[in-house]
Formats: structure tokens, C-alpha cells, sequence
């Protein structure tokens, strides 16, 4: 009757898998950007050629501190993959960032552009592991149950098998018309 | 030994820990032959209750067979099978001889720092963070069982462990929240949640007698498994609740609710859900009560709600002048199981129910931490996982 686990994990002995750490490392990472960005956007803005630019980096801060929230709950697949999304336009701001910036801000945009490409590789890489995983988990979903009453004698004959179940008098909490109905009977005698 | 431990959020792992000993004349050490996740447990895995800590052992459903008693326990004897209770009890103090076992007064090892918690202590609990005791659980191939002569239920021979196993939880759990509602022949009873908690109410008010019973879930398989014993169900994701229980109803709403999700409530398209999302996530409230909110609406006035769902904190926007108007009646707690103990297992015996129905998996205990992540994430159409040590 019961159907005998034949579900394969990379590793059944451990409920975090390898991509589930690197996810909750992403996500830290994603509050610690996302909070320079929104606390100090002049600055980077400055340091990167992006003047002008400081609502569009707040912005991205408060899209950085979603996407970390997402990724450290119990489902960080989708927030992984926002992340990839996410690095693909900061890959584009930073190169619009190179635009009329002098050779500082270039150099630093370089390293950000560096930095921003590797970051992408590793969330990428996440996101596929951990959507690979959860698919390999899933299984055959929406069963059919409905074998499975649970009254050997049957859903019909369980009805009211109980009987006259008589409930503790700590639970009991309604004035049934069962009740008054003996309690007017009881009077009715005494009188 | 091999057991299963706690290390934070999510993270469970199969390692090798020391075998429990005797500490106290009325402990006893049981070899586990069978044990279950349970619904709660995945509340610890997702660090929703607070006083857990890295290397607890987890679990508190389990059964097996007596290795080892105590100099004052005498009524157990070397390999005579028993179910545990998950409410450790002392079978003396006032709460116990009330049979309120899970208020046990004595139980709880850490009772100073429940006080301060909850106001007034509660019983030890195996498996369930250091508020409840901080004792070792029984995901494990062995446990040390304290006031073992007065917890423990014996197993007839007659009995595999699969039908008894859930004598320990979840039986007796969906057993009181049903007695507790005081079911009467012309009552409509709605349960929302048709996890193994919610099955074992659903069949329980069938058996009390109840003339409707509606359950409310959004998982196929759930809902296919409710039907099986004769419930109506109602999927939150395709049609309104309210609308559904007034129409199956006249209007009037159900005479009894109960509650079998607590805390982690899952529910599309309400703002009222969504918002205690965020305010989960953001440490601003520590339970979803959804749940709560939409029983206290429909129920029926005067009708009861009951809560065997767990709950581990702090609930906001509970509409209770709603509640108070209705004249509604709260029953909750954790269960009192051994109350129920003879009782369930003379309908076990008789053949009125077998539980065993709700194991959809059974794996071994290695493969414990990935089973807790298919049952927290319901894939594989999984609704009771059972572990073999």
C-alpha cells in the first residue's frame, strides 16, 4: 500500500546541498551590495563613472536587498535566477559607466566589470545546480490518494463509528438541543 | 549511534553521535525500529522556534523495542515494543493526574526558562528545542526515554509498527482537536490543512460523527487523500473559502474549525498572507496566522475553534472583536497523548482505523535530511514520511 522512497539526492545524508550554501553566501552578498548601494550611491557612482546616476543605483540596491532576502528563505532558486538577471544589467550599466569617465573611474570600472562577470558565472552556475536539484526531487507530483481511506470497514460504515463518543466534560462547550432536550425531560419528571 | 542533527536553518545532517545512557532511576533506552517527520518538525527546519541549538537531535515521533530500564522502572522489560508519546510526562503532578499530560509540571528540565516564556511552564517534549527540555530525539537508532515507566505506550503484538507508530503524535493530535470541538450529529466541521495532522482530524470527526466534513488545501494528492474518507474539499488556489464553506453551508458558516497548519500558513492572493510574509522575513512577526483569521470569520457564531496546529510566537491583525462578538470558543495546546492512548488503540485494534494510510515514504535513516527536504517542498506527491534506523 505505501509506496517505498526510490528519491536519489547527491547526498541524502545532508539536507543543505553544496548549491545551497554558495545560494546563502549569494544572498548575504546581495544585502551587503544592496545596502552600500542604497546608503552611499554618490560615492560609488562617483568611483565608477555613473554621476548623475545615484536614483538608478538606489534602485538597484533595493532590487540587490530583495533578491538577498529571496535567496537566504526556503526557495532561493527563483531569487538566484533573478540575480543573473540583475548582474546582466549592471554588466550594462557599468559599461555605459565607461562613456566619458576619465582613466580612474575607468580602471575602476574595469575591475567592477571583472568582478560583475565572475559573480555572474557563479550565479548562473547556482541557479542551474539548484534548479537541477529540486527537479531531480520533485517526482511524480498530484498522486492519487484515494484508495487511501483509512477505515478498513469502509468510508461509509466509519461514519459516526465512535459512537456516543462522550466528551471529557473539560471539552464540552455547546448547549446541543440533544441537551435541552433531556434537561426539559428531566424537569418534566421531577415535576 | 546514528542520528539525526539539527544545525540551523534548513540544515539537518545524518551523523554519529554517543549512545544515550541511563541518567535517572526512571529512564529507560529504547532501540528506535521506526520513526516519522512530522509537520512540527519542519517548523524547527525552517528555525521558526526559538531554543534550538547546532547538535540537537531532532524527531518525536518514534517507536521501538526496550534495551534498557532504570533501577525504578518496573513496568517495562527488555524488548517489549512501545510507542513514545512526544509529551514526556511525570504521571504525579497536578497537570498529569487532570490528564493534562503536555502541561506536565515536572517534565521539563528547562522549566525556569519555559516560565519565563510562556508565563508558566509546559511539559518536556522529545526532539523540541531546549524551552520544552532540550532532550535528544528519536530520529535516531536509539533514545533515552525520561520518566519512562509513565511515558511510554505498550504495542499489542497484533500491531505492525506502521499502525502503531502514530499513537505517539499525530493520531492523538487529529483525535483531541476533533474531541475538543465536542462534534454533535448535525455539525459541520472544517479543517484546513490535509497534511498528516489534518488527515487524522478529518477521519477523527468522521468517526465522532460529524454530518459534513470540509477540508481545505491546495496539493492534489492531499485533497484525493481527504476525499478517500468521505471528506468535501475545497482548493484555496482555484476557488474563495469563504464563498465555498457559506455555500456549503446555507450561509451559516461551520459549526467547528479547525486549525491543522499553524504557523508557516501558505496562501495565495491575500494581501493579509503576503504581509506577514514580509513581516516574517523582516523579524517584525513570528507566525503567519492566515488561518486564524479566516476561521474566526467563517465560523459559525458560537461555534469552536480548535488549534492543534503548532504555533511559536507573536500573530498580528487578529481580528478578535470579531471573535469576542461571535462568541466564539479557542481550544488549542499540544496533546495531552496519553489521554487518548487507550482509547485509539482499542479503535486500532477493532479495525475502525488503521493509520497507517497517511505513510506515502518510507526510507532509511541516512536518507533522512533529503526526505526532510521532499516533504518540506510536498514533491513526489509526499505526505508522511516514516524512517527506518
Amino acid at each position: 500500500m505505501n509506496a517505498t522512497s526510490t528519491m536519489v539526492t547527491s547526498r541524502p545524508d545532508r539536507s543543505l546541498t553544496k548549491s545551497d550554501r554558495v545560494a546563502r553566501g549569494l544572498g548575504w552578498f546581495s544585502l551587503a551590495l544592496g545596502l552600500t548601494e542604497l546608503v552611499a550611491p554618490g560615492k560609488l557612482g562617483k568611483a565608477l563613472g555613473l554621476e548623475g546616476k545615484e536614483t538608478l543605483l538606489r534602485a538597484y540596491g533595493g532590487r540587490e536587498i530583495g533578491a538577498g532576502m529571496w535567496a537566504l528563505s526556503d526557495t532561493p532558486a527563483p531569487a538566484i535566477w533573478s540575480r543573473v538577471a540583475g548582474d546582466i544589467v549592471d554588466l550594462a550599466t557599468l559599461a555605459y559607466g565607461l562613456q566619458g569617465a576619465d582613466d580612474e573611474q575607468r580602471r575602476n570600472n574595469y575591475i567592477a566589470l571583472g568582478a560583475v562577470a565572475g559573480i555572474t558565472v557563479v550565479d548562473l552556475l547556482t541557479a542551474l545546480s539548484l534548479t537541477a536539484e529540486q527537479s531531480e526531487r520533485k517526482g511524480d507530483t498530484g498522486r492519487d490518494y484515494s484508495d487511501r481511506s483509512g477505515f478498513p470497514r469502509g468510508a461509509a460504515a466509519a461514519r459516526g463509528a465512535a459512537g456516543e463518543q462522550v466528551t471529557p466534560v473539560d471539552y464540552q462547550v455547546t448547549a446541543t438541543e440533544e441537551r435541552k432536550r433531556e434537561g426539559q425531560q428531566r424537569a418534566l419528571e421531577t415535576a | 549511534m546514528k542520528a539525526l542533527v539539527w544545525h540551523g536553518k534548513q540544515d539537518i545532517r545524518a551523523e554519529q553521535v554517543p549512545d544515550p545512557t541511563i541518567e535517572e532511576p526512571r529512564d529507560a533506552i529504547i532501540k528506535v525500529t521506526s520513526c516519522a517527520i512530522c509537520g512540527s518538525d519542519l517548523h524547527l527546519f525552517h528555525n521558526f522556534i526559538p531554543a534550538m541549538k547546532p547538535g540537537d537531535i531532532v524527531g518525536h515521533e518514534m517507536m521501538g523495542e526496550v534495551v534498557e530500564t532504570g533501577s525504578a522502572v518496573t513496568n517495562l522489560r527488555k524488548g517489549e515494543r512501545v510507542v513514545i508519546p512526544f509529551t514526556i510526562n511525570c504521571d504525579e503532578c497536578d497537570q498529569c493526574r487532570r490528564g493534562n499530560y503536555s502541561l506536565c509540571e515536572r517534565s521539563n528540565r528547562n522549566g525556569e526558562l519555559a516560565d519565563k516564556a510562556f508565563g508558566h511552564r509546559t511539559a518536556g517534549l522529545f526532539g523540541y528545542t531546549h524551552l520544552t527540555g532540550g532532550y535528544a530525539g528519536g530520529q535516531a537508532e536509539y533514545l533515552r526515554v525520561p520518566f519512562a515507566d509513565a511515558t511510554h505506550i505498550k504495542v499489542p503484538d497484533s500491531m505492525t509498527d506502521e499502525q502503531a507508530l502514530f499513537l505517539g503524535d499525530i493520531f492523538p493530535t487529529g483525535w483531541q482537536a476533533a474531541v475538543q470541538c465536542d462534534i454533535k450529529r448535525t455539525d459541520v466541521v472544517a479543517i484546513w490543512g490535509a497534511g498528516p495532522v489534518g488527515q487524522m482530524a478529518i477521519r477523527s470527526a468522521i468517526l465522532l460523527g460529524a454530518e459534513k466534513v470540509i477540508v481545505i488545501d491546495r496539493l492534489p494528492e492531499r485533497l484525493s487523500m481527504a476525499e478517500a474518507a468521505g471528506a468535501i474539499t475545497i482548493n484555496f488556489e482555484d476557488e474563495s473559502v469563504i464563498e465555498r464553506l457559506n455555500e456549503l453551508t446555507n450561509n451559516k458558516g461551520p459549526d467547528k474549525c479547525i486549525d491543522c497548519v499553524g504557523l508557516e500558513a501558505h496562501a495565495t492572493g491575500h494581501i493579509d498572507s503576503m504581509m506577514d510574509r514580509v513581516k516574517q522575513a523582516t523579524m517584525m512577526e513570528s507566525d503567519r496566522p492566515h488561518v486564524l483569521r479566516e476561521m474566526i470569520y467563517v465560523c459559525r457564531g458560537g461555534g469552536v475553534l480548535s488549534i492543534p496546529g503548532v504555533y511559536g510566537g507573536l500573530v498580528d491583525k487578529i481580528p478578535f472583536g470579531q471573535a469576542m462578538n461571535k462568541g466564539l470558543t479557542f481550544r488549542m495546546g499540544q496533546t495531552h497523548v496519553r489521554r487518548w492512548t487507550d482509547d485509539l488503540t482499542r479503535r486500532i485494534d477493532e479495525g475502525q482505523i488503521d493509520p497507517s494510510f497517511v505513510i506515502t515514504h518510507t526510507a532509511s535513516l541516512e536518507e533522512g535530511p533529503g526526505m526532510y527536504r521532499v516533504f518540506e517542498q510536498k514533491q513526489d506527491s509526499c505526505i508522511k514520511v516514516v524512517l527506518k534506523p
